[in-house]
């Protein structure tokens, strides 16, 4: 029953804070929306038994890009004027729709018989054990049968802050004395 | 800085258990949630709040900017390496089974050593992006007030006069 109602009321909620984070003019008010929405995401994960993924959306979602937000050099730029615009509202709709029409076609939440449940879950959750001796098989999968990706993603990490250190860093320096 | 004692605190008396759980979950990613990008996160949300705290001249002196972008190339060279490490010892490239008469205890120790790569990468890139970020080492902690009020306060971007 409390189950029912947390995963019940978290969507809810989670559209609720997306509508204000849209509703409110200024920008630190939305900053902090924007932390309460992933803070509910990662309990959503959560209740999904994702808990890795949790922990990444607590501490990055929540965490470092709000206060990365918050240093953001124009917080105080006053709000735009409030208007519609019809053309962005069509393409939202439209990517609405084109994503419920997409996922009516997925499978259920926890569906043994998904095609993914098939072959390589058991595959990975037995041998991440046997293979690796590692009980977390995210990690197992993460660093171990997937050492390539992750070694990508490292990179792509590694790059993004060259690229960020090379636009911010480089044009600060000279005001240093 | 004075004006935030409750803050001050606070901060103070997280940053130790915060610090302590980013190792934790380095080092226990294998057993339980967790793992390098986590503890990496969790350990730049604690230098985060220490330089939030105590001002960006503290962190850059704790953990200059040239330190960090050393631990950057450092933890992509420590993945790398332990791929090559596989294929100079014998065996494919990120295949971590030949670095052990064992093999399972090899391919643990591979992912240990590889998720310790990832954990000093994304730290450190995590905390270049923040001193990055800096405005201004006078600027307020965030929340503590609009620069509005304060008329030209320091987070007022030239842009912003436009």
């Amino acid at each position: 029953m409390t189950g029912l109602v947390v995963e019940f009321t978290l969507p809810v909620l989670l559209v609720v804070t997306a509508l204000l984070v849209l509703w409110v003019r200024e920008l630190p008010s939305a900053i902090i929306l924007v932390s309460i929405f992933s803070l509910l995401c990662a309990a959503l994960f959560f209740t999904l038994d994702a808990m890795d993924v949790a922990l990444t959306e607590a501490v990055i979602g929540s965490g470092v890009s709000t206060v990365l937000l918050f240093r953001a050099p124009d917080l105080n730029r006053p709000p735009p004027p409030r208007k519609l615009r019809l053309p962005a509202l069509g393409v939202s709709l439209a990517a609405v729709g084109l994503l419920l029409y997409g996922s009516a076609e997925l499978p259920a939440l926890g569906d043994a018989a998904a095609p993914v449940q098939a072959y390589l879950s058991p595959l990975y959750l037995e041998g991440s054990r046997s293979e690796f001796g590692i009980p977390n098989a995210v990690t197992a999968i993460l660093a171990g049968y997937r050492g390539y990706d992750t070694l990508g993603e490292l990179v792509v990490i590694f790059t993004a802050g060259i690229g960020v250190l090379a636009l911010l860093g480089a044009a600060r320096r000279p005001e240093r004395p | 800085m004075h004006r935030h004692l409750v803050l001050r605190v606070v901060v103070t008396l997280l940053l130790p258990p915060l610090l302590l759980f980013a190792c934790y979950v380095q080092a226990h990613g294998d057993y339980s949630p967790g793992g390098g990008f986590q503890a990496g996160a969790l350990l730049a949300t604690a230098l985060f709040l220490y330089g939030l705290l105590y001002g960006e001249a503290a962190l850059n002196r704790a953990l200059p900017p040239g330190l960090l972008r050393v631990g950057a190339a450092a933890g992509v060279a420590l993945y790398l390496g332990v791929g090559l490490a596989g294929l100079a010892a014998g065996g494919n490239f990120l295949e971590y089974g030949v670095f052990s008469a064992e093999p399972v205890a090899g391919r643990h120790l591979g992912v240990a050593l590889v998720e310790l790569g990832v954990g000093i990468t994304v730290c450190c890139v995590l905390t270049l992006l923040f001193q990055s970020f800096t405005v201004s080492a006078a600027s307020p902690p965030p929340g503590a007030g609009r620069s509005e009020e304060t008329g030209g306060g320091p987070r007022v971007n030239p842009e912003n006069s436009l």
